[in-house]
């Protein structure tokens, strides 16, 4: 064991299945982390490129020896370059999840995928409204065609302030289509191309708001309609949540579409009956990472943890079946599984993995093959074998679900009484903390003190993935928490009977954040960059986060990043991302390693939106 | 004593030998904080490619060390116990003599402060920056007795891989 494992996570259940680990000679992500030091300098200052075969040319930070490319790329280009690759590759995974799920959508509205149900009416006929289309197909052609739209802007722009709509429209940066902006993303970017930092950041920009406005917004609002919109619901987290006695199914990745059906097929009274008939009490299905979060938020379903978990959840032994679908899935897995009886099972015809059987999920005919994967998981759970099954019995509760609208049911159907508090100065004003794991970062070391030392300090914290999990195993999302907060929120929560931290859902549930911004700004007759709000990823690590961080800003809200993105090799990005970008979109980044000194900057950032807003 | 030693079979010319070596003398020693020090931090050991191979060019604390012989000032001088070489920025005047006559050509020169500046060996370090920065292996540390081990067991391990790439056929008709 290179390091200590109260170094690697501040999680007891993760510390104590490190030591598990450890005894069997598992392998983690952080074993391979240490194997990976030290990183290489280049990459970590972004000023590496591989874009053409005249390459791979990298700059040297220190001006000494080559200071550009051989095409004569400078580390400004360099560095932006990178970064929009990253931004065009982030936004495409969530907007592809959302092409996914509208299709599904289209498929179910004709009749074709009978799995799936309209379950808010409510919500589909404000779409329909919103959409100006009369029917559930017509409502599917028209979000399926912002994919493909050439012109734009795309619908859900509208729902920003109008303020924003203009600042947008100003700088030339209102998305015209979802596809579009990635495609010319991956244009901007090749060679001889766009070679002027502040255009390829700004092209950023505009891919990112088709992510956050675009992709990610449809992906959250068809989910709603197809499998409910959240509302608060008790549930439980951590890897205490395996039973020795069950079948236990983690469902794992992205896409509710996936993780609905095995959720529904997993209480299917065959498969129960066949559970008993192998010797288990029953079947147990537990989620992780964010399709983890989709399951959760709607059904209270079990989440197993997050993303640094799922390496931990395998070496339980006690996981009969890891069924997974896109996005954030450790290639690991395979070699892993293979220590144990668990079978890795991969669904999605997009992502594939070394030692997965592959059962595709077809949208005509998900709940079969759901019904499939779980009669696996049931019968390999009579090959499980006990004397390797090692459940920490920690876990801890949470209330999970505060959609927008469950959040503005639970003021009493306006968002008044929120914005009274903040007027008042009860509640200091409004904090976004999400993102992934890292192992850069102890688990959830980032996440969890960042969020305290917000509601300490009467910031009402609102959370979505790995940030969301990480709270949840933390203690954070219930009501009794409101106890670790200032006086002003502690009242406010005691009030309303809800935790000072809640839970929005997904990644692609940041589209939430977003509206329930543009809400309360224009409840407040604003822009979304004059609220007293702050963002922050402390533990970020995948692409999607630079995606979002960039709508984020790009929507006008100051962000911490608590990992040091690799833009560092160029003073003109790191420039303009941190400080001149102020003064174009309202927002800007700043890099905080520190979550005590992240939430002060936070707080300083909240405190003078304050003074500006005369508050 | 240990010493630098260089298997440049293994260099991918990756330069984090470099990177590495600036920030260690810099002031921060961080490479982020490294980034704004004025001066910039110089390197002291140069990637260099000799027809298709790329390899490390590092000071050798040469025994009879001409830039030792040639500093006028005294600037430069060879630990009687050690034996490094070392540059005594004080008294380095910047003639670059030291620079002309090295053999390895690793004697570098800063123009702002004009003096010369070689490898010391990273003097605070258990294990040189440049070695703990080098992720194939190309340059390790240790005692010249030590290197006979590594060359023994590397022959023994390539010995293996011939035999296996001779037996497997076999086995496969």
């Amino acid at each position: 064991m290179a390091k200590n494992i109260k170094d690697r996570s501040i999680d007891p259940a993760s510390q104590e299945m490190l030591a598990v680990a450890a005894k069997a000679g598992l392998e983690t992500a952080w074993d391979r982390f240490d194997k990976q030091q030290p990183q290489c300098g280049f990459g970590e200052l972004g000023l590496c490129c591989r874009n053409c075969n005249m390459g791979p040319c990298r700059i040297d930070p220190f001006g000494e020896a080559a200071t550009k490319g051989v095409c004569g790329a400078t580390a400004d280009i360099i560095v932006a370059r990178n970064l929009l690759r990253a931004i065009a590759a982030g936004a495409s995974a969530h907007s592809d999840h959302a092409r996914d799920v509208a299709h599904t959508f289209k498929l179910m509205s004709e009749g074709k995928a009978p799995s799936y149900q309209v379950k808010d009416q409510a919500k589909l006929a404000r779409l329909m409204k919103e959409y100006g289309v009369s029917t559930q197909v017509d409502l599917a052609d028209a979000v399926l065609a912002e994919f493909g739209k050439q012109e734009g802007p795309i619908q859900f722009i509208s729902r920003a302030p109008a303020k924003r709509q203009e600042i947008w429209k100003n700088l030339g940066i209102e998305p015209r289509g979802i596809d579009r902006e990635i495609v010319e993303c991956m244009h901007k970017t090749t060679m001889g191309v766009d070679n002027d930092h502040v255009n390829l950041l700004l092209q950023g920009l505009r891919a990112s708001l088709a992510d956050g406005w675009g992709g990610s917004m449809i992906a959250t609002e068809l989910q709603d309609i197809m499998f409910g919109t959240p509302t608060p619901v008790r549930a439980m987290a951590n890897l205490g949540v395996l039973e020795a006695d069950k079948v236990n199914i983690i469902v794992h990745g992205h896409e509710p579409l996936l993780s609905e059906m095995i959720v529904s097929a997993a209480s299917d009274p065959e498969l129960v009956d066949l559970a008993k008939k192998q010797g288990a009490k029953g079947i147990n299905v537990a989620g992780m990472c964010c399709t983890g979060n989709e399951i959760l938020v709607r059904h209270g379903i079990p989440i197993a943890g997050n993303f640094l978990q799922q390496e931990l959840a395998v070496a339980t032994g006690a996981v009969d079946a890891m069924v997974v679908d896109v996005q954030c899935v450790m290639p690991a897995l395979g070699a892993l599984a293979g220590c144990f009886h668990t079978k890795f099972i991969s669904t999605s015809p997009k992502a594939k993995f070394p030692g997965a059987t592959h059962m595709e999920l077809k949208e005509e005919s998900a709940y079969e093959t759901a019904k499939q994967i779980v009669r696996v998981a049931v019968v390999n759970y009579g090959l499980r074998d006990p004397t390797k099954v090692h459940i920490p019995n920690i876990k801890s509760e949470a209330i999970v679900g505060f959609s927008v609208e469950a959040i503005v049911g639970a003021l009493g159907g306006t968002l008044k009484p929120l914005l009274d508090t903040i007027a008042s100065g009860a509640v200091r004003g409004v904090a976004a903390v999400v993102g992934c794991n890292n192992p850069k970062v102890k688990q959830d070391y980032g996440h969890v003190n960042l969020v305290k030392e917000l509601i300490r300090n009467n910031v009402l914290v609102v959370t979505t993935g790995c940030n969301a999990q990480a709270c949840a195993k933390a203690g954070l999302l219930l009501p009794e928490a409101a106890d670790l907060a200032g006086d002003g929120l502690k009242a406010v929560c005691k009030a309303l009977g809800v935790p000072p931290v809640l839970h929005m859902g997904s990644c692609v549930d940041i589209s939430r954040i977003m509206v329930a911004c543009a809400a309360i700004a224009d409840a407040l007759g604003c822009d979304i960059s004059d609220l007293p709000a702050a963002a922050a990823a402390p533990e970020w690590m995948s692409e999607k986060a630079v995606a979002i961080g960039a709508y984020v800003v790009g929507s006008g809200v100051y962000t911490i990043l608590g990992t040091i993105p690799p833009i560092l090799g160029s003073q003109g990005v790191t420039e303009l991302l941190t400080e001149g970008i102020k003064g174009v979109t309202g927002g800007a980044f700043a890099v905080e390693p520190d979550p005590n000194k992240a939430a002060k900057l936070m707080i300083d950032h909240i405190e003078a939106q304050r003074k500006k807003l005369g508050l | 004593m240990k010493e630098i030693f260089v298997r440049p079979e293994r260099c991918m010319g990756c330069r984090s030998c470099e990177i590495a070596c600036a920030v260690e003398h810099s002031g921060s020693k961080t490479l982020f904080g490294a980034l704004t020090d004025k001066p910039e931090p110089r390197k002291r050991l140069y990637v260099e490619t000799i027809g298709s191979q790329r390899m490390p060019l590092l000071c050798h604390h040469c025994d009879e060390a001409p830039c030792v012989a040639v500093c006028r000032t005294g600037a430069t001088s060879k630990d009687e116990v050690t034996g490094i070489v070392t540059k005594d920025h004080d008294k380095c005047v910047g003639c670059w003599v030291c620079a002309t006559i090295c053999t390895y050509g690793v004697v570098g020169r800063e123009k702002e402060e004009r003096i010369a500046l070689k490898c010391d060996r990273c003097k605070d370090m258990e294990i040189p920056a440049c070695v703990k920065a080098c992720p194939t292996g190309t340059l390790i540390f240790l005692e010249e007795r030590q290197l006979a081990d590594i060359g023994s067991r590397d022959a023994s391990m390539k010995t293996a891989e011939i035999q296996r790439s001779r037996s497997t056929p076999e086995i496969q008709s």
